[in-house]
C-alpha cells in the first residue's frame, strides 16, 4: 500500500498490505483461511453460474417467443427450464448473498478478524464447487427433466441424471449448512466489545435470521433427497403408491426444507437493504428492532406456511385453511420491514448514487412480489392461479428479482471495500434502469398470462397468449442488456487506480473505519464500539481503535 | 477438584492453540461448543426426517411392520444398546480426565470407547449378515420366502436406512476419537485446552442417544 489513509484523527500505519495482494498466487487463494478471500470466490462463482442460468432462461423465452417450437423440442425444453432452476436456486440465489456478500462483510461489520471457523468455511466452497461439478456432470448423463422442484413420482420413474442432480443438491446442502453454523457462532461469539445484541448492524441480524434456516430447515431437505435417491436406486417404496408410499409426503418433506430456502434468499436482500438505506438517507434506521425481530419472525413463520405450495395436492380443507391464514400472517413482519425503511428515507437527505437506486427498484419489486403472493396464500384463488405463469412471474418477483436487485445493490456498496476502486457513477443509473425496465418487463405480462390460464412449464401455446409472451421475451433481452452493462462498467473500474477512499458513502458501521481494501485481519488492532451502526448525530464520538498488545 | 499437572496460564499468556482471530481461549471453546450444538441440531433433524418417514409408513402398513420386526435379534440389539450406553460413559470419563489434565486416564478412556464402538459394528455386522443370507433386504432386493404378511420390505427399507445412516456416523465418530487418541497421546489436550476432546464427546453422546430411540423403534414394535 503506497498512502496510509487517516480518518477520524486515527492514522493507520501501513505496515499490512492489502489482502488482495498478500500473499499473492493462486494457490494462495485455494488455500486461504481470510474470510474476505472466500467471500471473493464465492462470488465469482455465483456470478459464473448466474452467466449460466442466466443463458438458460433467454433460451427459455426465446423459445416462448411463437407458440409452436421455435428453436428447441419438448424434451430439451424440460432440461432447460429444470437447469434453470436449479442453477439460480442451488447454485446462485442461496449462496450469493450469505456466502459471498456475507463472508466478506459479516467480520468486518462485527469489528472481528474472521469467522469463527475459517477452515470450515474454506471447506464449504469447496463442497460448493463439488455439488456444482455434480449437477453441470448431469449435462453428460443425459439431463434432467423433472425441474428444480422434483416431486415424486415422476422424478422415480423418468431416466437421465436425477440421481445425480439429487446428490448435487445434497451436497450443495452441506455448504448452506456449513455458511449457518459459522454465523450463528460468529455472532455470538466475535462481536466487538461494546457491541450488543442491539448495536449489531441490521445487516448481521439478517444474516443470523438466514442462517437459522439453514441449519433448521436444509438437513430435511438432505434426508428427502436421500430417500429420493434410495427410492430410484432401491426402490424402498415411501415416496411410491404402488408400493403402499405416498408421492404427498415427498411434496411435504420437500416444501418443509423448500419453502424456508425462500427466506434463506430474501432475508439477505433485505439484510442488505437495511444497511443501504441509512447510509444514503444520512438517517438513523426507523425503528431497528422492528426490523430486527421481524427477520427472526419471518425466518420462525416461515416454517409453519410449507403446504401452501400444495393446496391442490389433496389436502384437507381445515389444514388448507390454516396453511393459508399462516401464509397471510407471514405478510406482516415482511410489510413492517417495508415501512421501517420508507420511515427511515422520510426527510432524510438522499443521495441517489448506485446503491441506493438498486435499493429503492428493491422496495418497488419486493412489493409488488409481496402483494401478488396475497392472491396465491387465498385458498379459493389459488385453485385458479395454480401452476399458471401467475404463479412463475410471483416467485420469480419475490426469489429472483429481489436478490438480483440486492445483489447488485450490495456489490455496488461494498464493491470499493472489495476492490479499493471505484466504478463509474455515470452508467450506474443507466444499468440499473434497464435491469429495472427489463424485469418488469419480462414478469409483469406474466401476471396477466398466468391469470388468463396460461400453464407454466409448457413449451407451446394457445396463440391467444402469443401478444404476452412476446413482451416478457423482449423483456429478457433488456434485462440482459442492463446487467451486461453493469457487468461492464463494473469490470472496467479494474483499469483504474486502487484510491476508492475508506469510506466513500460516509456509512457509519464498522467496515467502513478500515482501509479500502481491508488489510488480511481487516482492522489495526481491536475496533472498541462508541457509537450506533446508524448514528447520524451531527458531532458523534469517534470510534476508538486502539492497539491491541501483541 | 483434584491435581493439576498443568499451572493456570498466565492472564495474556498465548495458548499456542489460540487462533488467531479469537481473543482468549474461553471465547474460542465457546465458540466450538456453540458450532457442535448446531450441527447436533443439524443432526436430528436429518435423522428426524426419517424417524417422520418411518412413524407415517408404520401408521400405514402395522401388520407388515408388526410381522418383519419378529427377524430381527432382541438380544443382539439390547447387548448393543448396553455397548453404546458404556461407551457414552467411558467417553465422559474421557473428557473429564482431559478437563483435568490426567493424560494416561484419557488415553485408557479413549481406548475403551473405541472398543465398545467396534464392538458395537461387529454385533452389527453380524445382524446385517444374517439379514443379507435371508432375503431381508430393503425395497426390490427383498426375496425372503415364505412371508404371510406382504410388504414387509417397507420395514427393511426403513431398518437398513436409519441403522445405515446411524452406523456411518458411528465409524466418523470412531475415526474422530482415534484423531483425538493420537493428539492426546501427543500431549495436545489439558485443563486449559480440551475444546476438540469436549465436541467430539458431544457427538459421540447423540450418536448413542439415536441408537436409543432407533432401538425399540426397530426391535421393540407393540
Amino acid at each position: 500500500m503506497s498512502e496510509a489513509i487517516t480518518h477520524n484523527g486515527i492514522g493507520h500505519a501501513a505496515h499490512h498490505a492489502d489482502y488482495l495482494e498478500d500473499p499473492k498466487g493462486l494457490w494462495s487463494w485455494l488455500t486461504t483461511l481470510d474470510h474476505k478471500r472466500i467471500g471473493l470466490m464465492y462470488l465469482w462463482s455465483v456470478l459464473t453460474f448466474f452467466l449460466a442460468g442466466g443463458i438458460f432462461a433467454l433460451l427459455i423465452r426465446l423459445e416462448l417467443l411463437t407458440p409452436k417450437q421455435t428453436i428447441m423440442t419438448a424434451e430439451q425444453y424440460n432440461r432447460v427450464f429444470t437447469l434453470h432452476g436449479t442453477i439460480m436456486v442451488f447454485l446462485v440465489i442461496i449462496p450469493a448473498i450469505p456466502a459471498a456478500l456475507g463472508n466478506f462483510v459479516l467480520p468486518l461489520l462485527l469489528g472481528a478478524k474472521d469467522v469463527a471457523f475459517p477452515r470450515l468455511n474454506l471447506a464449504s466452497l469447496y463442497v460448493y464447487w463439488t455439488g456444482a461439478l455434480m449437477a453441470l456432470s448431469t449435462l453428460l448423463l443425459g439431463g434432467v427433466d423433472t425441474g428444480w422442484t422434483f416431486y415424486t413420482p415422476y422424478s422415480t420413474t423418468t431416466g437421465g441424471g436425477v440421481t445425480m442432480m439429487v446428490l448435487a443438491a445434497f451436497t450443495l446442502g452441506f455448504s448452506s449448512i456449513f455458511t449457518g453454523v459459522n454465523f450463528i457462532t460468529t455472532i455470538h461469539k466475535l462481536r466487538a466489545p461494546g457491541m450488543g445484541w442491539f448495536e449489531m448492524p441490521l445487516f448481521c441480524w439478517g444474516m443470523y435470521s438466514t442462517a437459522l434456516i439453514q441449519v433448521l430447515a436444509t438437513p430435511v431437505l438432505g434426508i428427502t433427497l436421500l430417500l429420493l435417491v434410495m427410492e430410484r436406486v432401491l426402490g424402498v417404496g415411501i415416496f411410491d403408491p404402488q408400493l403402499g408410499g405416498d408421492p404427498v409426503l415427498f411434496q411435504h418433506f420437500f416444501w418443509f426444507y423448500s419453502h424456508p430456502a425462500v427466506y434463506i434468499m430474501i432475508l439477505p436482500g433485505m439484510a442488505v437493504i437495511s444497511e443501504i438505506i441509512p447510509t444514503f438517507s444520512k438517517k438513523t434506521i426507523f425503528g431497528y428492532k422492528a426490523i430486527a425481530f421481524s427477520s427472526v419472525a419471518i425466518a420462525l413463520l416461515g416454517f409453519l406456511v410449507w403446504a401452501h405450495h400444495m393446496f391442490v395436492a389433496g389436502m384437507s380443507l381445515f389444514a388448507g385453511a390454516i396453511f393459508s391464514f399462516l401464509t397471510f400472517f407471514i405478510a406482516i413482519p415482511s410489510a413492517i420491514k417495508v415501512f421501517n425503511w420508507i420511515a427511515t428515507m422520510w426527510r432524510g437527505s438522499i443521495s441517489l448514487e448506485a446503491p441506493m437506486l438498486y435499493a429503492m427498484a428493491f422496495l418497488l419489486i419486493f412489493t409488488i412480489g409481496g402483494l401478488t403472493g396475497l392472491f396465491l396464500a387465498a385458498l379459493s384463488t389459488d385453485v385458479h392461479l395454480h401452476d399458471t405463469y401467475f404463479v412463475v412471474s410471483h416467485f420469480h418477483y419475490v426469489m429472483a428479482g429481489t436478490s438480483l436487485f440486492a445483489l447488485l445493490a450490495g456489490i455496488h456498496y461494498w464493491w470499493p471495500k472489495m476492490f479499493g476502486r471505484m466504478y463509474s457513477n455515470k452508467l450506474a443509473p443507466l444499468a440499473c434502469a434497464l435491469v429495472f425496465i427489463g424485469f418488469n418487463a419480462t414478469f409483469l405480462p406474466q401476471f396477466v398470462l398466468g391469470s388468463r390460464g396460461m400453464p407454466r412449464r409448457y413449451y407451446n401455446y394457445l396463440p391467444q397468449f402469443q401478444d404476452l409472451h412476446v413482451a416478457s421475451t423482449v423483456g429478457s433481452w433488456i434485462l440482459a442488456a442492463g446487467l451486461f452493462l453493469a457487468a461492464a462498467y463494473l469490470l472496467a473500474s479494474f483499469r483504474g487506480p486502487k484510491n476508492a477512499p475508506a469510506n466513500p458513502w460516509g456509512g457509519r458501521t464498522l467496515e467502513w473505519e478500515t482501509t479500502s481494501p481491508p488489510t488480511t485481519h481487516n482492522f489495526e488492532g481491536q475496533p472498541v464500539l462508541q457509537h450506533g451502526p446508524y448514528d447520524y448525530r451531527a458531532n458523534p464520538a469517534p470510534v476508538g481503535v486502539h492497539e491491541h498488545s501483541h | 477438584m483434584s491435581t493439576v499437572t498443568h499451572p493456570a496460564p498466565a492472564e495474556h499468556g498465548h495458548s499456542p492453540f489460540l487462533q488467531h482471530h479469537f481473543r482468549e481461549m474461553k471465547q474460542q471453546f465457546d465458540a466450538a461448543k456453540i458450532g457442535m450444538w448446531l450441527f447436533l441440531v443439524t443432526e436430528v433433524l436429518l435423522f428426524g426426517g426419517l424417524f417422520v418417514g418411518y412413524g407415517l409408513m408404520h401408521a400405514r402398513h402395522p401388520e407388515a411392520f408388526m410381522a418383519a420386526h419378529h427377524h430381527l435379534d432382541k438380544v443382539m440389539g439390547a447387548t448393543n444398546t448396553i455397548v453404546l450406553l458404556v461407551s457414552s460413559f467411558t467417553m465422559v470419563m474421557a473428557v473429564w480426565s482431559a478437563q483435568t489434565s490426567r493424560r494416561k486416564l484419557c488415553i485408557l478412556f479413549l481406548i475403551l470407547t473405541l472398543l465398545c464402538a467396534g464392538t458395537f459394528m461387529v454385533i452389527k455386522y453380524f445382524e446385517y449378515s444374517h439379514k443379507f443370507h435371508e432375503g431381508l433386504l430393503p425395497g426390490k432386493y427383498y426375496t425372503h420366502h415364505g412371508d404371510t404378511v406382504p410388504g414387509q420390505f417397507m420395514f427393511f427399507s426403513f431398518y437398513f436406512m436409519m441403522t445405515g445412516l446411524h452406523g456411518i456416523h458411528v465409524l466418523l465418530g470412531m475415526a474422530a476419537i482415534l484423531w483425538i487418541l493420537a493428539r492426546t497421546i501427543r500431549g495436545d489436550f489439558s485443563s486449559e485446552y480440551y475444546a476438540p476432546v469436549d465436541i467430539t464427546g458431544l457427538y459421540w453422546h447423540l450418536v448413542d442417544l439415536i441408537w436409543i430411540y432407533l432401538f425399540p423403534l426397530m426391535y421393540l414394535i407393540s
